[in-house]
């Protein structure tokens, strides 16, 4: 009997912990199709007139092209120093290893509001102007811990002896790097270059304490919300949505091709 | 002589290894150094910062938002005056919802980690549901909650026509829209850590307790739990932090002073009453509080394996 219950009781759980997690994501979804005017409150008819012209409402592609922007640009360098950071701690030894895992992990440790509010306190303090250049520093520091952990990971789950076998069979260390250490990282490194982007993209609270009048589409959303948000930010959620989801899933494909041809050989 | 001979490579040896490992620690700081100095200057330095901007004192007669260094501690006894119940209920909010992601994802992760290990289709499909949040915005996500939930919504109005919901009641702007919200928000981050410990969940351990006639209860809380602890200690952090700094879920869907937490005190201290002190100092608790908090649930529970 007991066995039954529990038989049932993860899937029937399971399945409805996903619905409520998928229901705003679908509600997004179709009141991106919504004749909506200027509010997108109400269900008022079906139209496709928002997805053929997602740049319709003010304000929307502008803050939209801005967050693309900003989470290329703090992608890229956290995740260059991120990976820098975390080859460094697993292959060097070093006398402030303390010292440098509390400021890695520190990060991930403090609220996003007092990530934000300690910039905001240094960047008034320096009377720099927030806007564009302010929010991609914010952002680069809130995803280099994550860089970090996410390779890391990877590094000191490689073996060593990879890299010396490369060096006996004469490869510089240069070339046993680009050759033998970098390709095997490389997937650690393309999922934390992600996730920074994900989360870069996705922010509000830092942003909103270090942009000064500067808009991202976040932001904008959130500002929009008490007038009520035009569709076109549905369609653009809803873009992003369909975009990264081929993005995984692309991915996916790959790896198990990969794993099949492994298998094979 | 021949020892000596084999003395002497011994000595050439171990000097061109101590070179070789005192290039590879230079070539460790070369690597180290950028990403720390960013780390150094725009995190430990901003909270430096932070901590002497919450001292800073209003001159006699000074403008708004027109504060000079000083040393008043004052300042943390005023705005925990003010602010303490808005503080206690963002831990309140954070454990709640703390608990209720962790009932709701643990299920969720069993079932994708162990229940349908062996069909992977599915398994890989739920698993790229599990993340689909990430991709969407979080601000899009909490406002459809919010009009999912709003009074002329479907669910409002089947609740007050089952008479569960009294008729001007609301689901929105109540202190359960906000809980609910802040579990929703981070129940990825709660789910995605246990999902990988169960992940090597080895099944025959749980058929081997039940060989030895542990019931599935017992086989569940001997085996099961104890094997994804660190991923539910994880989760647990990953989800209680962010959730007691969140202010969006309290002010798209709470947006009442029941309802108020402390990162809406901090926005709002620091754009709209331009008291920076008070923010830096209200800023301030938080972080240490949050510290304390979670050192001393690290001590009790903490295992080696979380970073």
């Amino acid at each position: 009997m007991k066995q039954k219950i529990g038989r049932w009781f993860i899937p029937a759980v399971g399945g409805l912990a996903f619905i409520y997690l998928l229901v705003p994501i679908a509600y997004i979804f179709v009141f991106s199709f919504n004749d909506a005017g200027r509010t997108n409150l109400e269900w008022r008819g079906f139209t496709l007139s928002n997805w053929q012209n997602p740049c319709g409402a003010p304000a929307v592609c502008e803050s939209l092209v801005h967050s693309l922007q900003v989470g290329t640009v703090a992608t890229i360098v956290a995740t260059a120093l991120g990976t820098l950071i975390a080859i460094g701690l697993v292959r060097y030894k070093f006398r402030f290893r303390k010292l440098t895992d509390v400021l890695i992990i520190l990060p991930l440790a403090t609220p996003e509001v007092v990530l934000g509010a300690s910039l905001l306190a240094q960047f008034l303090n320096l009377g720099w102007e927030l806007g564009y250049t302010t929010i991609v520093i914010a952002h680069i520091v809130f995803c280099m811990s994550f860089v970090i952990v996410t390779v890391r990971a990877r590094v000191s789950s490689l073996d060593p002896r990879l890299e010396e076998a490369a060096a006996d069979l004469y490869a510089s260390p240069r070339t046993a790097f680009w050759k033998v250490t970098f390709p095997l990282l490389l997937p650690g490194i393309v999922a934390a270059a992600l996730l920074s982007f994900a989360m870069s993209f996705d922010d509000f609270i830092i942003t909103n304490f270090n942009s000064g009048t500067f808009q991202t589409f976040p932001k904008f959303i959130y500002v929009a919300a008490t007038r009520g948000i035009p569709a076109q930010a549905n369609v653009i959620g809803s873009a992003m949505f369909i975009l990264a989801l081929l993005v995984v899933v692309i991915g996916q494909v790959i790896s198990y091709r990969k794993k099949k041809q492994l298998e094979n050989s | 002589m021949t020892l000596m001979t084999r003395k002497g490579i011994a000595d050439l040896r171990s000097r061109e290894e101590i070179r070789a490992e005192r290039r590879k620690g230079r070539t460790g700081v070369y690597l180290i150094a950028p990403g720390m100095l960013v780390l150094a200057l725009f995190f430990a330095l901003p909270v430096l910062v932070l901590l002497a901007m919450s001292l800073y004192v209003k001159p006699e007669g000074a403008e708004i938002g027109e504060f000079v260094p000083g040393f008043e501690i004052g300042n943390y006894a005023t705005v925990l005056a003010a602010y303490w119940p808005e503080l206690l209920r963002s831990f309140g909010f954070a454990l709640i919802a703390t608990v209720l992601a962790l009932l709701i994802g643990f299920p969720m992760a069993y079932l994708v980690a162990v229940r349908l290990r062996e069909k992977s289709l599915l398994q890989g499909i739920l698993l790229v549901l599990l993340i689909a949040p990430f991709f969407s915005s979080f601000i899009l996500r909490t406002q459809a909650w919010k009009q999912i939930l709003a009074d002329e919504g479907f669910i409002a109005q089947t609740l007050k026509f089952l008479a569960i919901l009294p008729a001007d009641g609301h689901l929105t702007a109540t202190p359960i829209a906000v809980v609910a919200g802040l579990t929703y928000n981070f129940l990825p981050f709660m789910v995605l850590p246990i999902y990988a410990n169960l992940g090597r969940l080895d099944t025959r351990l749980l058929e081997a307790s039940g060989d030895l006639y542990a019931s599935p209860m017992t086989s569940f809380f001997k085996v099961t739990l104890p094997m994804s602890a660190p991923g539910v200690f994880a989760g647990t952090l990953l989800t209680f932090i962010p959730a007691a700094g969140d202010y969006v879920n309290a002010a798209l869907l709470g947006n009442n002073r029941n309802t108020t937490m402390i990162g809406q005190v901090i926005d709002s201290r620091f754009f709209k009453v331009i008291d920076y002190p008070g923010a830096s100092a209200l800023s301030f608790v938080l972080m240490v509080s949050i510290l304390i908090l979670v050192t001393i649930y690290i001590r009790r529970f903490g295992t080696e394996e979380l970073m």
